[in-house]
This record gives structure tokens, sequence and C-alpha cells, in this order.
């Protein structure tokens, strides 16, 4: 065989080894110094965050042994579906048995499970399913509108900024994490309540109308933020999964 | 490949050797990137990882050795021989092979048509819409072959919908879409077909294949913008905020606030400067307020003193500490004037048994958190952020500035934002020993400087030039350089070609520009800028705003550009303007579009309150909303202050819509205040946010209305409750679309609503 022959093999080796190369580095080299028995949410589950966007609060999880108690240097791996991006995605819990970790959400608006894994003395894989949303360009803006708008009364929830006014209402307003509320109502409906005010659906005079107020597009936002926050989901199905 | 998950192989081809040739590695993770765009169905677009594709017009390295390899097992085996005698052997064979030959190679631009990637699109939609109910409408809609978007007057030619065919497919909208690329663009405010794609999301608009349309080549540097990126594009036109661009609004918010423009000159499209929002505070008499000890340690780490500071780390070595320092306190001069302000507490009387709490008492009656914040033992950061955080202020101020600055902020600085409080002597002595009291016994613990030799002084003079110290702080004898780091006008398109990338770094624009704030130094020995702690949301939010500011933004038409308000510089007039310079009343009210957003606009004060109300809020401001934190202090204003401040307020500053004396306040017929009340409580359930009787109403959205009769005009409360948003644009009071004689009735009602002789002390 010729020279020219040989050039070419060699060509063709280095490039599948060199393409190789790069998926060995990715496994992960942190051996886990502890094994737990169950993984639970600490915080950082059921938030909201624009498309692509990191969440506003990391998500912590936690490592429990069978009495449990926390488990310190237990391996915990985070997945997701495509496009979702774990900073870090795989790390050893802390002294209180905690690992922190921060998301971004991929790029399409919707509801996304989440996957934290760590295994248990025996090699036996432990799972968390968690779910976090990513509000779109839409869905964004009907929220930044329900901070302004809705959250006084429709949150019950009260912050440093913003003093929620739902206990003092007579007639208790529905918090749009609802579903149960919310999915029986028909898009019409919605925009019907926020444009004429609650005896549009001869519900409370408590909600006003906000009709003379907003623009049609807001108020279709609004609608759009609502349905996506709902739970449960108001389109089944819908839910982001790692395939 | 053999290598399972292909999409962990896409990163970058740098670990290839050199005789490969770097075309076909980047050529075959092309492909490998072809393949995960089927992968990454969740997206909105295909994120091409800025990695550019260099493979077009780059020499065919894989063709050539492939022919090379050929011509070289043909020689081998002596095929062209045989291939003379037995197949060429006769002028008729020759015709017949050329014919063939001929045949095949016009077969070939066909076939390449018939396999363009954009026509496997089309049929897997076809197929798509075919399972469908609707599928004949929906075919109805779909015309086939290259579509194209074409604006000439935004240079657009997008033929992005040739393959994202179902984009403005209102029947696919939501639960009903298709995969990727078969996705309804979510609904947002400009159509589609109005203004093309590539304004938003960039890329290459005419280029019909994946790769060339989504990743950056030698010929096309633009990729596609990431979604997590995308209000920048909204930025290109529209100047003012957004409340759908919540994060470009926080990035040049950041930009601001952070003084980046000090350095950095960033040009809009309309030829003024993005200005900066901070207020660095001048150098020139430091000495007068802090020690050289202070400055050292301020100077290695900034944050150590105050987590919220916005003066970054410059990364200094205790000699350049020590020499800066040295110089500052050497350059600095006594304030004029300042002086016999300076001197020490000299009446004990003052110092005599302090009641411990009635400093801390003082502070909360002042108001002082509205804008100062301070860390509290659970490292939270509780107040307001329009003045420095005073967690520990006793490590920085010396008592005697610290007394001066409290009896009038304006002798030290002209143009601070703090208010000129008319504190007394006691209150000014129990203030200066709250504030002294608030230290970090860690903070100067190991700062031991000796005196500073005259080399150390001009070796800080030099360092304050190097490190560009005057672009942002004014210092006596330095002028402030010009500009002092690159320009950023239109750093969002700046061409990959231009710039240096980290090993391992995403090639791509974005990713430059977050790890550049991230850690500026980075890049390369010798770079001056500073580190800032910024969280991953301010980096992402300060990216955005940068990404906005492109070459398009210059290009574009001017009239298609949203400009922001132009900044007002607005001043009242004579003794009344004086005073309120002196109180810093624009630091948090807004008057004729300048000042803050903390505190209502007061615009139209004269028009919206009473007269004897405003007196007496002045003299004793109490709460109109309970559920406020942030509160107007007490300025212990003198009685011919608060008259010259009312006559003004009352005089200048009115609404032109209407005339204020034009209802009356008093003298409603009994029957119209009860049918108001009735309307109140029931036609337009006002008590969901309103209060008008403390024991039955609870709402806390509104402004308590207990008093209103005696704060409002009648014409302001009846033009309000007719349109709330003409008079204060922006409100959240929705418009109740009310007519005339309901306005009127209510007005009545709520005229009558005076409240109880002493104010309420609910709060």
């Amino acid at each position: 065989m010729t020279r020219l022959w040989r050039i070419f093999l060699v060509a063709s080796l280095l490039l599948g080894g060199a393409a190789c190369t790069r998926k060995r580095e990715l496994a992960s080299t942190l051996k886990p110094t502890g094994f737990g028995a169950a993984l639970v949410e600490s915080s950082g589950g059921k938030q909201t965050g624009a498309i692509g966007t990191l969440l506003p609060q990391p998500l912590v999880v936690q490592v429990n042994d069978e009495q449990g108690a926390p488990v310190a240097g237990a391996l915990v791996q985070f997945s997701g579906p495509a496009g979702v991006t774990f900073d870090p995605p795989n790390a050893l819990t802390d002294s209180s048995g905690q690992l922190s970790t921060n998301v971004a959400l991929a790029s399409m608006a919707g509801r996304y499970q989440l996957t934290a894994r760590t295994s248990t003395k025996s090699q036996k894989i432990v799972e968390l399913k968690l779910e976090e949303i990513a509000l779109g360009y839409q869905e964004q803006f009907g929220f930044q509108l329900n901070n302004k708008y809705c959250a006084g009364c429709h949150d019950p929830e009260s912050t440093p900024q913003r003093v929620s006014n739902y206990e003092n209402l007579e007639v208790k307003p529905h918090p749009f994490t609802e579903g149960d509320a919310f999915n029986k109502m028909s898009d019409d409906d919605l925009i019907a309540i926020i444009s004429h005010g609650g005896p549009a659906l001869k519900r409370s005079g408590l909600m006003p109308p906000y009709g003379y107020t907003l623009s049609k597009n807001e108020i279709e936002a609004l609608v759009s933020y609502v349905r996506l926050v709902s739970d449960p989901p108001y389109a089944p199905g819908t839910v982001y999964t790692r395939k | 490949m053999g290598c399972g998950d292909s999409r962990h192989s896409d990163r970058s081809p740098h670990g290839l050797g050199r005789n490969v040739g770097r075309a076909t590695g980047e050529r075959i993770s092309a492909l490998v990137k072809r393949k995960a765009s089927l992968v990454l169905d969740h997206d909105v677009v295909f994120d091409g990882s800025g990695n550019p594709n260099y493979s077009r017009g780059a020499f065919p390295w894989s063709g050539l050795g492939l022919g090379l390899a050929l011509e070289e097992f043909l020689s081998a085996q002596r095929i062209p021989a045989w291939l003379r005698r037995n197949v060429l052997a006769s002028p008729i064979h020759h015709f017949g092979w050329a014919s063939l030959l001929l045949l095949i190679a016009l077969a070939v631009a066909p076939t390449k048509d018939f396999f363009n990637e954009w026509r496997h699109y089309q049929r897997k939609y076809r197929k798509f819409i075919s399972t469908r109910t609707d599928s004949t409408t929906l075919q109805h809609h779909f015309p086939g072959g290259i579509q194209q978007i074409w604006l000439p007057e935004l240079s657009v030619v997008d033929r992005c919908t040739t393959c994202h065919v179902a984009v403005t497919e209102k029947s696919l909208q939501g639960a009903a879409s298709g995969p990727e690329p078969f996705r309804t663009h979510p609904q947002v405010a400009h159509n589609v077909k109005d203004w093309g794609c590539v304004i938003c999301h960039r890329g290459q608009g005419p280029a019909t294949e994946v790769a060339e349309a989504h990743n950056a080549t030698r010929a096309w540097e633009e990729p596609i913008l990431p979604a997590r990126y995308l209000e920048a594009s909204c930025g290109q036109c529209h100047r003012a905020p957004l409340t759908g661009t919540p994060k470009l609004n926080l990035g040049r918010d950041l930009l601001g606030r952070y003084g980046c423009v000090h350095c950095h000159t960033i040009k809009l499209p309309d030829g003024s400067a993005v200005r900066p929002a901070d207020d660095p505070p001048s150098l020139s008499h430091i000495a007068d307020k802090t020690t050289r000890e202070w400055i050292y340690a301020w100077l290695k780490n900034p944050y150590a003193y105050a987590v919220t500071t916005t003066m970054p780390d410059f990364k200094l070595t205790d000699s350049d500490a020590r020499d800066i320092s040295a110089f500052l306190i050497a350059n600095s001069t006594p304030v004029a004037g300042n002086t016999l302000l300076l001197t020490p507490a000299t009446t004990t009387k003052d110092l005599k048994e302090p009641d411990p709490t009635a400093g801390a008492s003082l502070y909360g009656e002042s108001f002082c958190a509205s804008c100062h914040s301070v860390q509290n033992a659970a490292g939270n950061v509780v107040g307001g952020d329009v003045g420095p955080e005073l967690t520990r202020v006793g490590n920085k101020a010396k008592p005697e500035w610290l007394r001066a600055w409290l009896r009038n902020p304006r002798l030290y600085n002209p143009e601070t934002a703090m208010p000129h409080y008319r504190f007394s002597d006691t209150q000014v002595s129990l203030l200066t020993a709250y504030l002294g009291s608030k230290t970090d016994s860690d903070l100067l613990a190991n700062v031991h400087l000796d005196a500073a030799t005259p080399e150390q002084v001009a070796n800080g003079k030099l360092l304050i030039t190097t490190y560009g110290c005057a672009s942002c702080h004014e210092i006596r004898g330095i002028k402030k350089p010009d500009n002092f780091a690159p320009e950023l006008t239109r750093v969002g398109s700046k061409p990959l070609t231009e710039i240096v990338f980290l090993p391992g770094m995403k090639r791509s624009t974005p990713d430059y520009i977050a790890t550049k704030i991230r850690q500026p130094r980075a890049f390369g020995p010798g770079l001056k800028m500073p580190q800032y702690t910024l969280a991953p949301a301010q980096i992402e939010a300060l990216t955005i705003a940068l990404l906005s500011f492109t070459e398009r933004a210059h290009n574009l038409p001017m009239a298609l550009t949203v400009p922001a308000n132009s900044p007002s510089n607005y001043q009242p007039a004579g003794k009344a303007g004086e005073l309120i310079a002196d109180l810093a009343c624009f630091s948090c009210h807004a008057i004729n579009g300048r000042g803050g957003e903390m505190a209502p606009d007061l615009s139209w004060e004269g028009t919206a309150v009473q007269r004897s109300w405003l007196q007496a809020f002045l003299k004793n401001p109490g709460t109109l909303r309970p559920a406020l934190i942030r509160r107007m202090p007490k300025f212990n204003l003198s009685d011919s202050e608060i008259t010259q401040l009312t006559d003004y307020l009352m005089t200048v500053y009115q609404t032109p819509a209407f005339d204020r004396d034009s209802l009356s306040s008093s003298g409603y017929p009994p029957a119209l205040v009860e049918q108001g009340k009735q309307l109140f409580y029931s036609k337009y359930d006002c008590q969901a946010c309103h209060i008008i009787d403390t024991k039955a109403d609870k709402g806390y959205i509104g402004p308590t209305l207990t008093q209103v009769g005696s704060r409002l005009n009648a014409a302001w409360i009846y033009h309000w409750l007719k349109n709330p948003q003409a008079l204060q644009p922006g409100t959240s009071e929705p418009n109740r679309n009310m007519n005339d004689e309901d306005a009127r009735a209510l007005t009545a009602f709520l005229m009558t609503q005076r409240g109880s002789s002493k104010p309420e002390k609910k709060h």
C-alpha cells in the first residue's frame, strides 16, 4: 500500500478518536463519599422564570438516609428536557446534606419536568421529580401585568414590597395557581371577567373591570399567564420531560 | 461515528490534529449539529451554539483525500489500461459514455434541489397536517416552495418561513402546536409579516439551509440570538422601558447604576449618549470625611465594607492601595466654609446621658431607611438603595464630619441626593452617636499604615491615572480622562473575528459579553477593568442591555425608533425652588419629568390637594397608605418655609385640563351623598381596595379615604373617577368608565369623608 493510503487511514482514526474523547471527558469524575436513601426538595420547585433564563432562586435538594438524617458527600445529578441547563449539573452534597444548582429552562414556554438522581449504597437510583414553569414572551408580559394589577388581591403571599390584600376581602379571590377553579373557565370567560369585572360571570363585584384600563393584547397576555401557572395544568400533556 | 450521544461532541474541534485539517473537523461537527437540531425540538430556534461554521468556501480537504486515495487505488490496480481496452474501444463507445456522463451531470442539479433541506421540512409539514381534522384549511394556507418576506426599507430578506411554515398559522397555536420547525410564533406586539424574523432573532435571513441560516459562517457572522437574550432586540428600537422586557429594563438600569458609561461611551442612534445614573462622591475633600486606613481597606475590598456598593474591586496589591490612599489624603483640601461645622461635639449637654435607643428611634422616625440600607444579623440587606449602605458607617465617617453632614449635607456636597433635615443639635448628636456605633471591629483591625512618603504619594497619583479613577470620581488636580475604556456603541454586533475568546468558551458575542462582565481580567494580563460583584441575573440583564446596541439599531429608519422620554432638567424658580433643592425633593418625587419614582408625582399636586391639608402634611407627614414601608420624612420645616412651599405647589403645579375650583367642596344634598355611598359599596365595590369606615372596610391596595374630603379637591376626585390614567399615567386604579351622574354622586360622598379631628395612629 502507498503512503497516501496510510495518511488517509491515520487521519480517519485521529478524527474518530478526537470526537470520542469529548464524550469521555464529560463523564463525572466526582467520587461520592456518602450514600443516602431518599432525595427531597428543600426549595426552588414550582418556580416561574422567563424562557432560557436562570430561575430566580436556585434549586436546592437534600439527600437523607433511612432515618431522615442529612447525608453529606452524596452525588446528585440533575437532568431535564433538552435545552435545560444546570450549574452545576452534578455535585456532592454539602455538610447539611444539601446541594444547590442554578437552573435555566429551555426556550419554549411551558412546564418542565426536571429530575434529580442520587444512588444508594447498593447502587440503586433514587429519583426526585420537580416541575418548573418557563414563561414565554406573552406569559412574561402577563406576569408583569399580574404583578401590577392582580397580585395585590390574588396572591395571598405578602412581600416587603407588596402587602397582600387577600385576607381582607370578604369574598376570597382565587390564586392563579388554582387550576381547579380556572381550568373550568373558557378563555372567553376569563377575558370577560377581566374586562367587565366579577358581575359579568355572576361573581363578586370586588373584582373590578379592567376593560377600560388594559388593552385587548394585555388581557390576552394575562389569560396566557393564568393558563400556564395553573395547577393542575390547563392543557394536560404539555409538560416537557426528558426524552 | 459510534460515539453514542452525539450532542455532547459538538462543542469544538480544537482537539483535532493539524494534519487532519480544520475544515474537515468543522464540517463533521456541523453534520453532528444538524443531527442535534432534530433533538432540540423544544427550542424556539435551533441554537447553533455560536460555533462559526467555516466549512463553506474552504478547501475541500476530505474530498481531496478521498480523490487522491481513489486515484491511488485505481493506478495500483492498473484500471485505466483496462478501461481503455474494454470500455472506450471505439468512437461510438466514446459517444455513449460521454452522453451518459452528461446526463448524470445534468441530473445533479434537480437531484440536489429535490433533496434540499427545506423540501424535506415542507414534506414533513404536509405529513403533519394531513393527520389533522382541519388539514384542508391548513393545506390551503400553505403555498409550498421558497417563502420570502422582503422589506426593503428595513433591509430584510427573510426566507425563514420556508421551513418555519406555520409561524403565522393561528389554528396551530398553543397546545395544537406541531414539532419544531412548525411551531406557531407566540403572540407578540409585532406582526411577523411586517417585521420579518432576523430583526429580532438575528441569523441569516436569505439562507435556505439550517446551518447557514442559524450559525455563524465566515461570510456571515451573525448567528441566531439565544432566547434568553431576545429582549435585546426590542431595545434596538424601543429606548423607553417596556412592560414586556423586564430584563432589558433592568440591564439598562444597571448600566446607569453601576456607572459603566463613565468609562465606556455608548452613543445612541439619535446622537445622544447613555448617561450614568450613579453619583460617585468627589474625593477632593476626602480627608474631612474619613481616614487613610479606611480608604486602604475600602480599596482592597469594597464589599467587606458594604455588600451593596457599586464600587468595583480593582484587585490592587497592598502597596498600590497604600500609595493611592497616601495620595488621596495628601491631595485632599478642607471644604471651604465647612470648617466651623467640623468642630468636634462641643457642648457636653448634647452627649450627656443619651438614651441608647433614642438614636435608633430617630433614625426610624426620620425614615432614613427609605433611602439607606443596613445589613441585619441574618445577613439580609434591609432598606432603600438611593443612599449608601450604612452597616459599618462608624468605621468610615469621622464623627465631626458626620455631625456637619447631618446638620447640612449640602455644604460638603451641593449636589447630594440627601435632603437637608433641619435637625436640632441634640438630634444631630443622637444620630451621630447612633451611626458612629455601626462598626465592624474586623474591618480595620489589620490595617497598619506608616506615614506616607513623597514617593508613595507620587506613585499613588500615577496609579490613579492608570486605573482611571477620575473617570468616575472628581479628584483635585486630575482631569477626567476621555474614552478611558473601549466605546460600546455597537458592541451588540461586534464581529466574532475581533473577539479573543478564552479556551473552552462558546464562540458567541453574548457569551463573550457575559464572561467579560463576570471575569473582566480573565482575558489577558494587564487588563484594567475592575471586578464587579453581580448576581447571575444581573449579568444576564447587563448582557441583554449591551446586546441591544447593534449596528442595525443605527441603520434602521429613525421613524421606527420609539425614543425614551428625554431627561428633563426642570428647575423650580425662586425661593421655593431653592427650598425644593435643599430638601432634595427630586430624590423621591418627580415633577414635570424630572425626579425619582419612590414617591408620587407632584406635577399637578396643586390641583389635587387642598391647601390646608398640604400645610399640615408638610408640618407633620402622616401616611396615606399604611401598607407602605417607605414614607415621607419629617424635615422639621419652619412655618415660613412651609408657607413658601405650599404657596408654590398650590399655584404652579396645576393641570391645564380642568379648573381646580370648578366643583364645590361642600354643600352636597344628603340624597346625593347617600346615592354616592350606595355606589361606593354596591355598584363599584370600592371597599375592595379602599377604606372609608376603619371598622368595616379592609382594603389596603389604594390609599385610605377616611379623610379624603379634607385632602383632595372635589374637581380632582370627579376627574380622577372619570379617568384615573389621564391624571396619573400608569396608576393601577382601573378606569371604571363611570358616567357623569355616578361620578358626581361618588364625589359628593367622598367629599363628606373628613375623618376624625386627630389623625389616625393606626400604623
